[in-house]
């Protein structure tokens, strides 16, 4: 007898194999999509070798490095999952079947966690091991809270764009290519956003992953703590349950808007 | 007994450039557990719109629909535990993963126990005739495979009204064949299931279904038992006429009186065009020899046909399904 928890627990659970399964099944895939971006990391790296900047500059950009790998997921996977999954035909069969398709959202966020986590570990162990980049032991349990918090706002902002790219995205990659180069600039992904006027630093923090970045970078290398940077970790803790229910909310907006409209399942719309 | 399918003057408009479009324009039929009933148009008839309602991926302007009893508006939660959906020519699953995983995939959606899954897939698998490719990526299988893995994909939750779609585009004859029986069978075991068929097959209408719906612009035109139908039409003169490449002018034979209908299908590689004819009587048969010879084309063959769910469906919408 299947219950309503079924439908919720087993399609998320699926999808995130599935997710998991896809994304490392094809291991030149898997190395390309790890190693490759360190070498444009490497770049920005020696970029500061060569000014003579401080050695928090580098710790900076492997931080950057790291959450930019999730926030590039968000966009190009999560953000578009359920634009492929109109496309792929597979949409149709989500919306005829009982599962939640919040359960199914989150079980895809979920599945690009747990692949992106792959290409942050091997960022961050470069930035140790090469780079030599030092992270105070003592501060790395708090750290990972914040880091933690920072990639489910993160997901769950993705989650919000799934549907708007559905609903609005002729196109997806063209919202995506709008969104990475502007967000890369004002989230300070290679430098503290405090260069910034205090009207676009306000602007970024919209944006988890500024706000994320921000208090590790200050954790790791300035020595604060959860409770000194407790407004902007704050910030982020609130973020979680509003985009997700804002994520829950554009899901069921675009469910009731296609079938108003019949474009629920008209392909390259 | 309660119905497995009623619609009450369902209609559903579109918004097109030209203004609205009526797709579906006060559609009502009942459809009882037990039958497959098959729908019967040409394109942009309205029978695809009719299935995406009654699978709730679509909503109505007006009117009511009803699956298994439940409102396709507001019960929408109930309707999707006993359906489900194959599209033709559609190929949902996920190209890097196997047959079997992308099943195991689609039962988790319903829910599935992992032995109720591990179960149900090889059952599928077995009745698809996908066991060779069992462990094959999707995106290795041929467009024929794949519809098997969409037909076993639909089945995955055993659905109590199954709803196809041209199920059996891009199929060999042998594998066509051998999943209609299978749907046949479905029903025969299970009185209780119903199907759904969306078909420009006239002959697999004519084979599997217990009743058709003729539908056209929008509109049902009648609701019958495929024999009976033929029956009632048995008074029709059916002409098969070949003749060199005619382009629109055959449309010009629809004006002469008691021509019923004509279905026009062109063959480039042979350059030829084949008519097929319904005649309300014989005497109509000289009419259009002389009006075919009028337009400067030679006669290949005229054969007299037999009454089929085709001829009817020519009579009642004056056109086939190309």
């Amino acid at each position: 007898m299947t219950s309503k928890l079924d439908l919720i627990i087993k399609p998320a659970f699926s999808r995130a194999y599935i997710r998991i399964v896809m994304g490392n099944r094809v291991w030149a895939e898997v190395l390309t999509d790890s190693m490759l971006p360190v070498l444009s990391l490497a770049a920005y790296v020696y970029t500061y070798y060569f000014l003579g900047a401080s050695s928090q500059y580098v710790g900076f950009v492997i931080l950057g490095g790291a959450m930019l790998a999730f926030w590039s997921n968000v966009l190009w996977s999560v953000g578009s999952q359920l634009y492929w999954e109109k496309e792929d035909g597979n949409l149709e069969t989500f919306f005829i079947s009982p599962a939640s398709k919040m359960s199914l959202l989150t079980g895809m966020a979920f599945g690009g966690v747990v692949n992106t986590a792959l290409r942050v570990i091997v960022t961050i162990a470069v930035g140790v091991i090469v780079f030599g980049v030092h992270f105070d032991p003592s501060q790395i349990p708090e750290a990972l809270s914040v880091f933690g918090l920072t990639v489910i706002d993160l997901y769950a902002l993705g989650m919000v764009f799934s549907s708007l790219y559905l609903l609005y995205g002729r196109e997806a990659w063209h919202i995506s290519n709008l969104l990475t180069e502007p967000v890369s600039f004002i989230s300070g992904l290679y430098y503290p956003i405090q260069f910034f006027p205090f009207w676009l630093q306000a602007l970024a923090s919209l944006i988890p992953m500024t706000l994320g970045l921000d208090i590790l970078r200050r954790m790791f290398f300035n020595g604060s703590t959860i409770l000194s940077e407790s407004l902007e970790v704050g910030v982020l803790a609130i973020m979680a349950p509003v985009l997700i229910l804002l994520a829950k909310f554009a899901l069921d907006y675009m469910e009731r808007f296609s079938k108003r409209e019949g474009r629920l399942t008209l392909r390259w719309q | 007994m309660r119905e497995s399918v009623r619609t009450e003057d369902l209609t559903r408009t579109f918004r097109g450039e030209e203004g609205e479009i009526k797709a579906l324009d006060g559609v009502s039929l009942s459809v009882m557990p037990g039958e497959i009933f098959g729908l019967l148009g040409p394109n942009g008839a309205g029978k695809t719109t009719l299935t995406k309602i009654l699978c709730t991926l679509l909503l109505p302007t007006s009117g009511k629909a009803f699956v298994n009893g439940y409102d396709v508006v507001q019960e929408t939660a109930k309707i999707k535990e006993v359906i489900n959906l194959a599209s033709g020519g559609e190929t949902p699953g996920y190209g890097i993963l196997t047959v079997r995983e992308n099943l195991w995939f689609f039962s988790q959606l319903y829910g599935l126990s992992n032995e109720e899954s591990k179960k149900r897939v090889s059952q599928l698998i077995d009745a698809v005739g996908l066991q060779e490719k069992a462990k094959e990526r999707m995106n290795r299988l041929s467009s024929g495979m794949k519809q098997r893995l969409n037909i076993a994909r639909s089945m995955i939750n055993d659905p109590r009204i199954l709803f196809l779609d041209e199920p059996t585009l891009g199929l060999d004859v042998v594998f066509a064949q051998e999943i209609r029986q299978y749907i046949e069978k479905l029903v025969k075991v299970d009185p209780e299931k119903t199907v759904l068929l969306t078909t420009h097959y006239m002959a697999e209408a004519d084979e599997m279904c217990d009743r058709v719906a003729i539908i056209d612009k929008g509109k049902i035109i009648v609701v019958e038992a495929p024999a009976r139908l033929k029956s009632l039409f048995s008074k029709d003169v059916n002409l098969l006429v070949e003749v060199s490449f005619i382009g629109s002018r055959a449309d010009e034979l629809l004006k002469l009186k008691g021509v019923k209908g004509l279905s026009v299908t062109h063959s480039p590689e042979k350059n030829t065009t084949t008519l097929k004819l319904v005649l309300e009587e014989e005497s109509t048969i000289s009419d259009v020899i002389s009006a075919i010879k009028e337009m400067g084309v030679t006669m290949h063959m005229m054969n007299k046909a037999e009454t089929t769910l085709e001829t009817v469906f020519i009579s009642l919408v004056g056109r086939g399904l190309e």
